[in-house]
């Protein structure tokens, strides 16, 4: 492991930490109004606070939960459908094959925000798991494709042949011998798939299709910018939330890198 | 030709899919928004739109889904998406039609820039891996995990409230009206100078790290141990036979990333308020304006299989060995 994947993981760790303990550490509670309104950061608040005297710090601690909550899930959920769908497509081959590609490739193409928009806008109460469930039917897509490919390169290895040859049902050969070859690409997957439900999730807060009762990072900035949080030159409100976005981002992609170069040798770094 | 021809039908089905699911999602989603904001307008509807907006929401409870359906399809192939109720009495196509040259130009520009540019530097950071360039990828990540609105409003709040330098929001200035004139057009520039950088630097990462790997994996080809035999110059190696071969993933890739760079394109228009299609997208959502939104998608959807129809036509240039299947 190199220098970039430990630090990806600790940023991960981290904010793992903050998901699981943000509420009982956040010094106010993030509604509650206070006399200090719109006060750059300081000791009492180290963030600053909001038009209404609210905590920033304390929203963000608290709001780390529902982040990380919907990309595990979504990553879960999203990249079970892809395992489903690409080794499936690619182990069978035929029309079987044609019809899951096509349907995966349908899903890639569709641009999903304004699709999810839509749905999201249309159900009645839009709480986090369902969002969640909804992030996950349109991330699966990308995953199968590429799950599809390494395992039609994998079929005819000789050790699948072998279990074929010697009777293995078809089942047992796709989760005995080909999937424990797909860790590093499914890993990947998933990796990728988190980063684009907590990015999808944090978007949809902010353009305000999601319910605002619960705080994540999208939400903060939602309310900054429509309280005008730039022309009043409180940057204090939207820095943070968005740099723990980046952050995140940043470290998941770190740990994808690390994932494909122990996958592709040749992308390792030379060594003089 | 065959090549050509699979996509196309592709990209068929994928309309059908997405038509379909517009006029799925309306009947199957708990709850009647629609039912409510035609209540709520009450007697300022004429009786054709609201046979429309009938038509599109599957309010006629006393037809069947297969009725319903082919009315659908009457509808959409007349170009009739129903009224808009935030525009009201606009009709949507006619807020689409003067929304969507605004999205065209900007995301059309702003993706070619960032396709080049990061293909460009891709080449470079790949051929020269192991000295400074490999800099480049941390930051690029950095830069490409920002949510792009956040990126706007970063560049709103240093380039046009702390060093007014440039316009926030709009697409020319508040007294001009648009026409083909010098000073209309210079407006326009400015304004959408900061938009189209916000896209560029967030959209530029992938290619980047795209072209890289691509690069780092061509130049241990035999092909290139040989041209490096042959004794040609450097240059000649890198572009016309390491890139030219390591950009096809890049081009493939272009096709299947655009409907999420269109995303994105349309949630900066939202911060700038852009006069594209993400903004009209944006004040949907505001009024819950069902057909405005649904129109918003499927007029998206459309243009992203054009652009990918274009992105085949490219891949078929650069790409012999698909003309040679056909």
């Amino acid at each position: 492991m190199n220098f970039k994947t430990k630090l990806g993981l600790g940023i991960l760790a981290f904010f793992t930490l903050i998901a699981v303990i943000g509420e009982w550490i956040a010094p106010y509670d993030p509604s509650a109004m206070s006399d200090d309104l719109l006060s750059p950061p300081s000791g009492a608040h180290w963030f600053g606070t909001t038009m209404t005297g609210q905590d920033i710090f304390s929203q963000v601690l608290v709001g780390t939960r529902g982040v990380m909550v919907v990309g595990l899930v979504c990553g879960v959920l999203a990249t079970f459908l892809s395992i489903l769908v690409g080794v499936t497509a690619g182990f069978l081959g035929g029309a079987a094959d044609e019809a899951l590609s096509m349907l995966s490739n349908v899903f890639l193409v569709i641009p999903a925000l304004p699709l999810i928009i839509i749905v999201a806008s249309m159900l009645p109460s839009a709480d986090t798991v369902l969002i969640a469930g909804v992030i996950s039917l349109t991330a699966w897509a990308w995953g199968a494709r590429i799950l599809r490919a390494q395992t039609m390169s994998l079929r005819r290895r000789d050790f699948v042949e072998a279990a074929r040859a010697s009777g293995e049902r078809t089942w047992r050969i796709i989760v005995f011998e080909v999937l424990p070859n797909l860790l590093a690409v499914i890993g990947s997957g998933f990796v990728g798939t988190v980063i684009f439900a907590v990015m999808l999730q944090i978007t949809l807060s902010f353009v305000g299709v999601i319910s605002l009762s619960t705080w994540n990072w999208g939400t903060i900035l939602f309310w900054a910018q429509s309280n005008q949080a730039l022309g009043l030159g409180a940057w204090w409100w939207f820095v943070p939330a968005g740099l723990c976005i980046a952050l995140l981002g940043t470290a998941l992609a770190l740990i994808n890198f690390g994932i494909d170069e122990y996958a592709n040798p040749r992308l390792r770094k030379v060594r003089a | 030709m065959t090549f050509l021809l699979r996509r196309a039908l592709f990209y068929l089905v994928t309309l059908w899919a997405a038509i379909t699911a517009n006029f799925l999602l309306p009947r199957f989603l708990p709850g009647d928004p629609v039912q409510a904001m035609i209540t709520k307008l009450g007697g300022r509807l004429n009786s054709d739109a609201m046979a429309s907006l009938y038509i599109l929401f599957g309010l006629d409870d006393d037809k069947s889904i297969w009725e319903q359906y082919v009315d659908y399809w009457g509808s959409l192939l007349q170009g009739d998406l129903g009224l808009s109720f935030t525009f009201f009495p606009t009709p949507v196509a006619d807020v689409l039609s003067q929304s969507m040259p605004w999205t065209l130009g900007l995301v059309g520009v702003t993706t070619v820039i960032a396709f080049l540019l990061g293909t460009l530097l891709g080449v470079y950071a790949g051929w020269k891996r192991g000295s400074w360039m490999d800099n480049l990828i941390p930051i690029t990540t950095f830069l490409s995990s920002i949510p792009y609105f956040w990126l706007g409003l970063i560049a709103i709040s240093l380039f046009s409230v702390t060093w007014p330098l440039l316009p926030a929001s709009g697409g020319y200035a508040p007294g001009l009206v648009p026409e083909f004139s010098g000073e209309f057009i210079g407006s326009m520039l400015e304004h959408a100078v900061l938009p189209g950088i916000t896209i560029i630097v967030s959209s530029v990462a992938g290619w980047i790290l795209g072209m890289r790997n691509m690069m780092v994996t061509v130049t241990a080809e035999d092909y290139v141990l040989v041209a490096r035999a042959k004794g040609l110059t450097q240059k000649r190696i890198m572009f016309a036979y390491a890139a030219r071969n390591a950009v096809l993933p890049s081009i493939s890739g272009f096709a299947l990333s655009l409907g999420f760079i269109v995303g994105g394109a349309l949630l900066v228009e939202m911060v700038f308020s852009y006069p594209g299609l993400g903004y009209v997208l944006f004040q949907g959502i505001g009024a819950k304006d069902y057909p405005l939104m649904q129109g918003v998608f499927l007029v998206i959807t459309l243009a992203v299989l054009v652009a990918n129809l274009l992105a085949d036509i490219g891949y078929l240039l650069l790409d012999p060995r698909t003309r040679r299947e056909g």
